[in-house]
C-alpha cells in the first residue's frame, strides 16, 4: 500500500549508516607513480603495477597516508599508531590483481564524530554523527559495456576496460549506526555529506565532486518500530551522486521499507541502485550471496606506523572547521540567515570570501556572485568556478563602482566582458569604451533635451510631483547610453526643474 | 674456460686473455651441445647475450671501469621479468608473454655487465622440489640424467652444474635455491628476506619469496650476491641497509672461535645415511678448523612444513588471481557470447598445472571465512614460534647448520604422484623462509650409497649473510683440499664436454 512520508515516521524510526568514498587528489596513484588526472585517454595512465603485470609490487603513496590522517583528525578520530593493508579477494575484469588492497580490521583512523546542524520548523537542530572508521583503499578500473541497453552488462556485445582509474587512492569514511534522527533522517544525511564535503574541501585532499565520482555515498537505511531497540534489516543504496539524491534516496527507501513492513513482508538485505530520474532504487546484487573476500594481511606492504610527532604536526595544520567558519563569516559580514543559506547552496562561500579578502565590500561581493554571475553560469550551464571571472576581477569591479567610475549597470557590462574572455575589468572598460559620463555640461544638455521632448512630464515635476522624474531620468540615461551616473542625473534634473533633490 | 670459476673468468677478461664474446659463445655452444639432455633452459637468448657481451668488450676496450662480473655469462630463472624476453615462470598460462619492464634483479645484472644467456626451467610458479612441475617438461640432473636436479630452481642449478653457465639466479620460497644446489653439487644462497628486491620476481608466496645466487664456488656465489642485493624503493619489503660484505667474507673464510649450532630437529629419522655421514664429516672439519660445535633445540620446527603449506598456498591463491586472461598471457574459451567468467575459467583450467591448482585450492580454503583462524591464523602463530626458536638458537651459536636435503637426487617420476613425499624434500630448508633469515647450501661430498652430491646447509640471522660465506668458504677450502679439486669436477661428462 502506498504510504506518505508522514505515515512512515508516525510508526517507524529510521536508522542510518553512511559510507562515503572519497577519491584523494594526490598527483600519483595509491601504489604506483601513475598520474591520477581525470578524463585521460583510456589506459594511458597505467604501468606494470596498476595493470598487475606479473612481478610488479605496490608501494604506498606517502601523500595518501598524510591525507588520510588529516581526514581522521578533522573528523575527531583516533589515529592508529600501527595499521595494515589487507587483500580483499574477488574476481572482476576491471580489477587488475583480482584483489583490492584495502584496510580491513586495522583502519588508519577510528572513533570520531561530525556535528551537523539542520534547519527545522522548531529552529536549528544539531545532530552528532559518530564515525566508526576511516580507511584507505584503491579504486578499480572502469568497464564499458557496449551494445546492450543503457550500458549495462546484460545483453552487451562486448566490454571495454579502462585501467586509468585502477589504483586511484580512495578513503572510505564509515559512520556508526545513526539512530535518533526521526523524521529528519534525510536532511541529516544530506547535511552530513555536505559537511564532510566542506571539511574535505577545506583540507584540500580531494576535489569532492559528486558528479565526477570523487565523492560517492552509499546510504544504509533500516526501519524499526518506534520504541523498539531491535535493528531492522537494512538496504544499501549506491549510485547516489548528489546531495539532493542523498536526501531523496533515503526518503524513498524509508517509504519502500515501511510499505513492505506494513504488508507483513520482509526487507531484503541487498544493494540497491538509486535512479536519478525516478528518485527510486532498483535491486542490485543480493547480499545473501555475498562473496567470501578471504581477507588477509597484504604481504607486499609493511605496516603503516605514523610517528606521533608527525600526527601532531598535521593536527596543527588543520584548517578552521567549516561550521565555525560559516558562523564567523556570517557575523563578520552581517549576512541574513536566508542569504547565508543561499550562498552555501550556491557553493560561493569560498569565492565570496576571497573577493572580500581582496578588499571588496562583503554585501557587494555576495550580490555579484549570487546575482549576475550565478545567472550567467546558469545560462551557460556551467559551475560558477568554471567561469573565467575571478575573485580578483570582481573585487576590481566593486572598487571601480565605489570610485564612481562605473555605474552598476555599466559594471554588469564589464562582468559580461570578463566572462566572455575579453580580459581583466580594466581591459574590458578600455576595449569597450565604457565610461561614466561625469561631465555635468553634457548631462545638462541631455536633461534639457529630454525635458523639451517630454514637456508635460517635466511640468508635473515642476509642480512638485517628484515621482514622475523617474521617466525623465530613464530617458536621460538612454540618451547617454547608460554611461551616466543615475544619482547625479537625478540631482541635476531635480535642480533643473526647481525641486530639491534628497 | 667454461669449466673454470666465475672469479677466474673475471680475471681472464680483465687481463685480456679472453673476450666476453668468446666466453659467451663458448657457453652458448655448450648449451647447444648438452641442453637437449639437461633441458635446463626454456629460452636461450643468443642474440641479446652476444650483443650484451660485445657491449661489455667495447666498454672494456674503451677503458671504462667495469664491475667484477662484467662480461661473465649467467643463467636466469624464468621467474624474473626481463624486458622483451619471454618470461613464463614455467607456466603455460604465461606462454609468449614478453614483459615490458625489467625486474630490479635483471636491471642490476645488466648494469653490472653480466651477460644473460637465457631463461631457465623451473617448477611452475616455483611450486615444487624437482622441476617436474614445469609446464614445459622436466629438467634432468647432470649427475644422473634419470634423476631430478631438485627444484624449483632446477634449471638454474642444472645449468651451472652442466657448465652451461658459471653462475645463475634462482629464487627460494621454501628451499628452491638450496635444495637444487645440494642435489647438483653446487653452491646456492637464499639471502635474507628483503635483501634482494622482489620487484619483477613473479610472486608465488610474497612473504617467503627471495631471489638469490648460484655458483660453483662460495666466492663466485658471493660475487653475484653482492651485485643483486641492495635496497629498492620499488619493493616496500626491501631492507634499507648496506649490503653485508659477502665477498670479503668469502675471501677470509675463518671459523676460529665461531660457535656452530647443530639443529637437533634437522637430522636423524628420514635422513639418508650417506647424507648424515657427509654432514658429520663436515662438522668434524669445522671443529678441526677451530669452530665450537654445539647442539641447539628448535622444537617448533616440527610444525614448519605444515605452516609453510598453509601460508604459501594462501598467498599464492591471491597472487595467482591476476592470471585471468584479461590483460596478458594465455586466453582460451573465447567464443562468441562467452562471458568474462567463462573465459577466465577456461584459461585457468588450461593454463595452470596440477600442483598449482592444488595449491590455489588449498590456499583458497585456508583463507575462507570460518577456516581462517584454524589454518592461516594458526600457521602464522607457528611462524612466530619458529622465529622465536631461531632467536634463542642464535644466542647460543653464530650460525646454525643441518643437511640441506634429507636425501640425494631422486628419480624423475619417483615422487611426482605423492605430494607429501615431495613436500618432505624441503623439511630442512623451510624454517629459514618462515623466519625470513638467510641460508646457504654447499657441496659436502658424495653419498656413499649412490655417489650423488650431498648439501651442507648454513643458516645465519637476518642481514648477517656474510657469516654464511665466512663459514662456507672455510669448509669449502678444506674439502677442496681433501678432494683435490671442487666436487663439480667429478660431474659426468654428458658427452661433448671440452
Amino acid at each position: 500500500m502506498a504510504l506518505s512520508y508522514d505515515d512512515v515516521i508516525a510508526k517507524y524510526e529510521p536508522v542510518l549508516g553512511l559510507e562515503v568514498h572519497v577519491e584523494l587528489n594526490t598527483e600519483s596513484k595509491m601504489f604506483c607513480s601513475c598520474s591520477t588526472t581525470f578524463g585521460g585517454e583510456p589506459n594511458t595512465q597505467t604501468c606494470p603495477v596498476c595493470l598487475a603485470l606479473p612481478g610488479a609490487l605496490p608501494v604506498v603513496n606517502a601523500k595518501a597516508i598524510e591525507s588520510s590522517i588529516l581526514i581522521g583528525l578533522a573528523l575527531n578520530c583516533q589515529i592508529a599508531p600501527y595499521s595494515r593493508f589487507s587483500r580483499k579477494n574477488y574476481f572482476y575484469p576491471d580489477m587488475p590483481k583480482n584483489f583490492q588492497i584495502s584496510q580491513y580490521d586495522e583502519p588508519i583512523c577510528f572513533d570520531g564524530y561530525v556535528d551537523v546542524e539542520i534547519e527545522t520548523e522548531e529552529g536549528p537542530k544539531q545532530f552528532r554523527i559518530e564515525i566508526e572508521r576511516v580507511h584507505m583503499e584503491e579504486d578499480t578500473g572502469k568497464s564499458l559495456h557496449v551494445g546492450g541497453a543503457t550500458g549495462r552488462i546484460h545483453g552487451a556485445e562486448y566490454s571495454l576496460l579502462d585501467y586509468n582509474r585502477a589504483g586511484i587512492p580512495l578513503v572510505e569514511i564509515v559512520t556508526k549506526i545513526v539512530p535518533g534522527t526521526g523524521k529528519y533522517a534525510p536532511e541529516v544525511a544530506k547535511a552530513y555529506v555536505a559537511e564532510l564535503r566542506d571539511i574535505l574541501r577545506g583540507l584540500k585532499v580531494s576535489d569532492v565532486k559528486m558528479e565526477q565520482g570523487s565523492l560517492r555515498c552509499d546510504a544504509n537505511v533500516s526501519l524499526r518500530l518506534i520504541g523498539s531497540d531491535v535493528l531492522g534489516t537494512r538496504s544499501e543504496t549506491k549510485n547516489v551522486n548528489s546531495l539532493r539524491s542523498v536526501e531523496r534516496a533515503i526518503r524513498g527507501e524509508m517509504i519502500r521499507h515501511a510499505e513492505l513492513l506494513n504488508d507483513g513482508k520482509k526487507v531484503k538485505q541487498e544493494t540497491r541502485h538509486f535512479q536519478e530520474d525516478t528518485g527510486l532504487t532498483r535491486s542490485g546484487r543480493s547480499k545473501e550471496q555475498a562473496e567470501d573476500y578471504r581477507y588477509f594481511p597484504e604481504p607486499d606492504l609493511v605496516p603503516v606506523a605514523p610517528a606521533a610527532r608527525w600526527i601532531e604536526e598535521l593536527r596543527a595544520q588543520l584548517p578552521e572547521r567549516p561550521s565555525l567558519r560559516r558562523k564567523r563569516l556570517k557575523e563578520q559580514w552581517a549576512v541574513p540567515d536566508k542569504e547565508m543559506a543561499a550562498m552555501i547552496n550556491a557553493d560561493v562561500l569560498d569565492i565570496v570570501e576571497e573577493t572580500v579578502l581582496l578588499g571588496a565590500d562583503p554585501t557587494k561581493a555576495r550580490t555579484w556572485w549570487l546575482g549576475e554571475i550565478s545567472r550567467v553560469a546558469n545560462e551557460k550551464e556551467l559551475a560558477i568556478v568554471d567561469l573565467s571571472i575571478t575573485p580578483k576581477d570582481v573585487a576590481e569591479i566593486v572598487a571601480l563602482v565605489a570610485a564612481g567610475e562605473l555605474t552598476d549597470k555599466l559594471a554588469r557590462q564589464v562582468v559580461e566582458g570578463v566572462i566572455a574572455g575579453e580580459g581583466t575589468p580594466a581591459e574590458v572598460v578600455s576595449k569597450r569604451g565604457i565610461k561614466v559620463v561625469n561631465d555635468d555640461g553634457a548631462l545638462m544638455a541631455a536633461i534639457e533635451k529630454v525635458c523639451a521632448e517630454q514637456a508635460e512630464t517635466a511640468d508635473k515635476v515642476r509642480n512638485g510631483h517628484v515621482p514622475a522624474a523617474g521617466a525623465l531620468i530613464g530617458a536621460v540615461m538612454k540618451e547617454t547610453k547608460g554611461q551616466a551616473d543615475a544619482a547625479r542625473v537625478r540631482e541635476l534634473l531635480l535642480g533643473h526643474l526647481g525641486q530639491a533633490s534628497n | 674456460m667454461i669449466k673454470t670459476t666465475a672469479a677466474q673468468m673475471s680475471s681472464a677478461l680483465a687481463n685480456g686473455e679472453v673476450t666476453s664474446v668468446e666466453l659467451t659463445k663458448a657457453h652458448l655452444d655448450r648449451i647447444a651441445e648438452v641442453d637437449n639432455k639437461v633441458k635446463a633452459f626454456l629460452h636461450v637468448d643468443n642474440e641479446n647475450a652476444l650483443a650484451q657481451a660485445a657491449a661489455v668488450d667495447a666498454d672494456r676496450a674503451a677503458g671504462k671501469v667495469l664491475g667484477p662480473l662484467a662480461g661473465v655469462p649467467l643463467a636466469l630463472k624464468d621467474v624474473l621479468a626481463q624486458e622483451g624476453v619471454p618470461t613464463t615462470a614455467g607456466s603455460k598460462i604465461l606462454q609468449g608473454w614478453k614483459p615490458p619492464y625489467d625486474s630490479t634483479v635483471v636491471a642490476k645484472l645488466k648494469a653490472a655487465g653480466v651477460v644473460i644467456l637465457g631463461k631457465t626451467n623451473m617448477d611452475e610458479f616455483a611450486m615444487g622440489s624437482s622441476t617436474e612441475n614445469s609446464g614445459y617438461g622436466p629438467t634432468f640432473n647432470p649427475w644422473d640424467l634419470t634423476r631430478t636436479p631438485g627444484g624449483s630452481s632446477g634449471g638454474s642449478a642444472a645449468a651451472v652444474s652442466a657448465f652451461q653457465a658459471p653462475i645463475a639466479i634462482g629464487s627460494d620460497t621454501g628451499g628452491s635455491i638450496r635444495q637444487p644446489a645440494a642435489l647438483t653439487g653446487i653452491v646456492g644462497v637464499r639471502p635474507t628476506y628483503g635483501a634482494v628486491s622482489r620487484y619483477g620476481l613473479i610472486a608465488y608466496s610474497s612473504s617467503l619469496d627471495q631471489a638469490g645466487p648460484f655458483g660453483r664456488t662460495v666466492l663466485d656465489t658471493a660475487m653475484l650476491h653482492e651485485i643483486i642485493a641492495g635496497h629498492d624503493p620499488k619493493d616496500a619489503t626491501s631492507i634499507n641497509a648496506p649490503v653485508p660484505a659477502v665477498v670479503a667474507a668469502a675471501k677470509s673464510g675463518d671459523v676460529k672461535g665461531l660457535k656452530i649450532g647443530v639443529i637437533k630437529q634437522l637430522q636423524g629419522d628420514g635422513y639418508q645415511a650417506g647424507v648424515l655421514a657427509r654432514f658429520n664429516e663436515s662438522l668434524e672439519i669445522l671443529a678441526s678448523l677451530g669452530a665450537q660445535i654445539v647442539e641447539v633445540d628448535c622444537p617448533s620446527f616440527e610444525y614448519a612444513l605444515a605452516a609453510y603449506y598453509l601460508i604459501a598456498p594462501s598467498e599464492c591463491s591471491s597472487n595467482l588471481a591476476r592470471f585471468d586472461a584479461m590483460r596478458y598471457g594465455l586466453r582460451t574459451g573465447e567464443t562468441s557470447g562467452a562471458s568474462a567468467e567463462s573465459v577466465m575459467n577456461s584459461t585457468r583450467e588450461a593454463g595452470f598445472g596440477r600442483e598449482v591448482k592444488r595449491r590455489i585450492i588449498l590456499g583458497t580454503y585456508a583463507l575462507s571465512s570460518g577456516y581462517y583462524d584454524a589454518y592461516y591464523g594458526s600457521a602464522q602463530k607457528i611462524r612466530t614460534l619458529i622465529i622465536e626458536d631461531y632467536k634463542k638458537a642464535f644466542t647460543q651459536a653464530d650460525v646454525l647448520v643441518s643437511p640441506t636435503s634429507p636425501i640425494t637426487a631422486f628419480k624423475i617420476g619417483e615422487k611426482s604422484e605423492d605430494p607429501i613425499a615431495m613436500y618432505l624434500a624441503d623439511v630442512a630448508t623451510i624454517p629459514v623462509n618462515l623466519a625470513g633469515i638467510c641460508g646457504m647450501s654447499l657441496p659436502a661430498g658424495l653419498a656413499d650409497e649412490d655417489n650423488l652430491p650431498v648439501g651442507f646447509q648454513i643458516m645465519a640471522p637476518a642481514m648477517e649473510d656474510q657469516r654464511l660465506y665466512q663459514v662456507g668458504a672455510a669448509l669449502e677450502a678444506s674439502l677442496v683440499t681433501k678432494w683435490g679439486g671442487h666436487l663439480i669436477s667429478k660431474v659426468p661428462a654428458l658427452g661433448g664436454a671440452k
